[in-house]
């Protein structure tokens, strides 16, 4: 058995620290969990994403007091019960919808800075295998969470999404009423979307969140030049009062002083968009109730799943699905498809900088194709862009290996 | 600075797509539909039969009868001109006005289809060419004719037999505009114009009117029967049940809401709703009602923003001294 001191004074700190060694705790997540210096506001993106799921719990507890969860019901529920009679509904329900597209924007940018400074590598494997697991588990929240107004784009883009699990020329019928629970979305559907993304997938993203930051915990976030910190030597240093000299500073209060900054001007933006140009993350034809009956002119997905729908779509039934499961794992690889031994920003990485804004320009150019009717000029620039999308991953191999060691 | 650069650089992607994905899409998606700031001269119904007589032409059938259409048109249009033209009576008109009444008495039947509109605020909602035309014709006012082959067939149809002077409709047009015209509340704008066909469910209007609240559940369901009849005949007169406007709002965009409802085929070409006909100030009052039903947190959002984002420009600069506080002997 420990020693316990017997006179301290129950709650007080030293009678926690011995019996929870609050202050190692305090020590080893926060005021010195060390965080090099050289880096910029990209590398607060992770805390802006963790803030964004806090108030999308929250605002989604408080929509969830009023909405349900059954197809006669559920459309008014939130356009009628929340958006007029329940007080401040309307703010809920707009902070919710605004999150839930702004996480995306986060997710890719912090995604991108990832891949443009080589984080995903060199001892970070795990770092970006967990933030791919996010990922997916940020599309699935998304997606089930669409379906919930049960309005025409609910409906629709469910039940095109489900068709996906037929798996072309397989002709997986069974396995697509399993997952609907019935011949077309109904009651079942909704109520089992509704389970999901209540209940089942916030868990998961929680527990995916607590992994990810333990993840990144022994090889420490990457900085802007992709340098190879000895840590314990740059926190002595600080430690000692040598923080000019010193290549890191705590998370706590330091890094954190400049996270909270850039987080207060990310809130600017986000409730600007909350009150005055909301319309952006709900689209118009979710607004007409669900009819099985009329097909809307345009079937699309949200705007953070268009470059995968993109490049679906062009291609013929079976090979589209391939491309289609192709894009879905290409990121996990990522670490291993890069052959090359350097860490550094991609401006120091020769052709991989080219490689990077294309990656990032056929993205763009997926993301408005997939959302244009695909006729004409767009299905021949989707299909081109597609293509470029699925050679990015060869071509990433072949850069790589020659890229010379910095 | 390097953090400001590489603020402009994410920025500038940023809005690339939003710009692609929301903007061009939609520009892309929707038709480009010209309005005529709700006036009524037959310019875009001659037009529409223009491009059907060119279409007919290059296909090589039925280029007879689009020519013939063309052509009552234009006769039909330079007519409405015309009376449009002679100073009306209102004494005279209001004489007339009573062979309306008949149809337009508040009964609540169902007459061919609807039951016709109240016309207590006639001349504040709707144009006054259009007045005259639909008097004159009523299918070709609302630019369904083509249902028709026989205007008597239209449920306001036999109109034309009642008041076929000039004079006369000048006169009664005149009554309208002077008398039928005082304040009209958004709600009675919504209810003459679009409730005979349009339900509204989140203001508990139904083709039959606001729904009364009952005390015994017989009654109650003794009228939702009643609605659910005046709704069968409302179908089987437009060949499917009109929407519920609750959340047209928030459905359609403020520019395709004013075009379709000045021409729903400019909008929905071979659609059955009849065009409507109100003036640019009635049309305002429908488009306020449907405001006020379909997203009623607009003041509230117009009051609070302000406040919050106040809050997070004063955060921001609290937490900015705070960072340079700690910042400010590492470099
Ligand atoms: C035979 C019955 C009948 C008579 C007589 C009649 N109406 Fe109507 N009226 C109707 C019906 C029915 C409608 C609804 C038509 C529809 O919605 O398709 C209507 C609609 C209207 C409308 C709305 C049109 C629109 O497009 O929104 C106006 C205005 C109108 N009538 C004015 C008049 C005036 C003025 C007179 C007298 C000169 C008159 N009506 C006589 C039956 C009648
Ligand atoms: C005489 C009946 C009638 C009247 C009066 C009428 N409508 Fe309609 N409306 C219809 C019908 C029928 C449809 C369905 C059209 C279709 O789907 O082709 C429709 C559809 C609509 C739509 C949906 C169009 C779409 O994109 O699907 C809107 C919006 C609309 N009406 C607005 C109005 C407004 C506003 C008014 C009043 C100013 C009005 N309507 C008056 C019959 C009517
Ligand atoms: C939405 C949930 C996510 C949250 C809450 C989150 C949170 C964080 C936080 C707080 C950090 C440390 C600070 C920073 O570098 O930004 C971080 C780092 C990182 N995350 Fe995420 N993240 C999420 C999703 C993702 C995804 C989807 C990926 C990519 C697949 C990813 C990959 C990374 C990588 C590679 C790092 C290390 C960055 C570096 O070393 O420079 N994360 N994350």
């Amino acid at each position: 058995m420990a020693h316990f001191d017997e006179n301290a004074k129950p709650f007080s700190n030293r009678w926690l620290d011995d019996r929870l060694a609050i202050n190692t705790v305090k020590k080893v997540l926060s005021t010195e969990y060390w965080i090099p210096k050289n880096i910029n506001f990209l590398w607060a993106m992770g805390m802006v994403l963790a803030a964004t799921f806090g108030l999308l719990v929250v605002s989604g507890i408080f929509l969830l007091m009023y909405y349900k969860p059954d197809i006669n019901m559920a459309f008014d529920s939130v356009n009628y019960t929340i958006m007029t009679e329940v007080g401040y509904g309307w703010l809920w329900r707009h902070i919710h919808g605004v999150a839930a597209s702004l996480v995306f924007l986060i997710i890719y940018i912090h995604m991108l800075t990832g891949i443009y400074y080589s984080s995903y590598k060199r001892g970070r494997e795990m770092i970006w295998l967990s933030g791919m697991l996010l990922f997916i588990a940020f599309s699935a929240e998304a997606f089930s969470g669409y379906m919930l107004p049960w309005g025409q784009m609910s409906y629709w883009a469910g039940m095109v999404i489900t068709n996906l699990f037929e798996a072309g020329s397989l002709e997986l019928t069974g396995l697509v009423e399993w997952i609907r629970g019935d011949y077309v979305p109904g009651d079942a559907f909704l109520l089992r979307f509704f389970t999901l993304h209540v209940l089942l997938i916030p868990l998961v993203i929680m527990g995916l969140i607590v992994f990810h930051f333990a993840t990144l915990r022994i090889p420490h976030v990457n900085n802007q030049d992709g340098e190879d910190i000895d840590f314990d030597e740059a926190a002595r240093l600080y430690k000692e009062g040598n923080k000019k000299e010193s290549k890191v500073i705590p998370f706590n209060p330091v890094f954190l002083s400049k996270d909270v900054f850039v987080l207060g001007i990310y809130f600017i933006l986000f409730f600007y968009l909350v009150f005055y140009h909301f319309d952006f993350a709900m689209d118009p034809v979710n607004f007409d109730p669900a009819d099985g009956l009329k097909t809307p002119p345009h079937i699309y997905p949200e705007w953070y799943f268009l470059w995968s729908y993109e490049i679906l779509r062009p291609f013929p039934k079976d090979p589209g699905l391939i491309a289609f499961g192709i894009a879905q794992i290409a990121f996990f690889l990522l670490p291993w498809i890069d052959r090359s031994p350097n860490v550094a920003p991609a401006h120091k990485r020769g052709l991989f900088f080219w490689w990077f804004w294309i990656l990032v320009l056929d993205m763009i150019a997926l993301t408005v194709l997939g959302k244009l009717p695909p006729e004409g000029i767009y299905n021949t620039l989707g299909t081109i862009s597609a293509i470029i999308f699925l050679l990015l991953g060869p071509a990433l191999i072949l850069i790589t290996k020659l890229e010379k060691k910095l | 600075m390097r953090e400001l650069k590489i603020l402009a650089v994410v920025v500038f992607f940023a809005l690339l797509t939003y710009y692609g994905v929301e903007p061009y899409a939609h520009s892309v998606m929707h038709k480009d539909v010209e309005g005529y700031n709700f006036t009524y001269d037959g310019t875009a119904d001659i037009q529409e039969a223009t491009e059907a007589l060119e279409e007919a032409q290059a296909s090589g059938r039925n280029v007879a009868k689009a020519q013939a259409r063309l052509e009552v048109k234009k006769a039909f249009w330079s007519e409405v001109d015309k009376i449009a033209k002679i100073p009306g009576n209102v004494a005279n008109g209001q004489a007339v006005f009573g062979t309306c009444l008949a149809c337009h008495n508040g009964a609540g039947v169902n007459m061919g289809g609807v039951i016709p509109p109240n016309l207590d605020h006639a001349g504040a909602l709707y144009d006054k060419r259009y007045l005259i035309a639909v008097i004159k014709d009523p299918a070709m006012a609302s630019n369904v004719d083509h249902k028709y082959e026989n205007t008597m067939m239209h449920p306001m149809g036999s109109v034309t037999a009642m008041v076929s002077d000039p004079q006369q409709i000048a006169d009664v047009v005149a009554y309208m505009l002077a008398k039928k015209a005082g304040d009209v509340t958004p709600k009675a704008a919504y209810e003459e114009a679009c409730a005979r066909c349009h339900a509204m469910r989140y203001s508990k209007i139904t083709q039959l009117g606001e729904t009364p609240s009952f005390t015994d559940e017989k009654d109650e369901l003794a009228y939702k029967i009643k609605v659910l009849q005046e709704q069968e005949l409302v179908e089987a007169y437009m060949g499917k049940l009109p929407p519920d406007l609750s959340m047209i709002i928030r459905a359609r965009s403020t520019h395709f809401l004013e075009t379709f409802v000045e021409n729903p085929q400019s909008q929905l070409e071979g659609t059955s709703m009849p065009r409507v006909g109100l003036s640019q100030a009635g049309y305002d009052k429908v488009h306020e009602y449907l405001t006020e039903i379909g997203d009623p947190s607009k003041k509230h959002r117009e009051a609070l923003g302000p406040w919050v984002i106040g809050f997070f420009v004063i955060f921001s600069i609290l937490a900015y001294l705070w960072k340079k506080h700690h910042w400010r002997d590492l470099h």
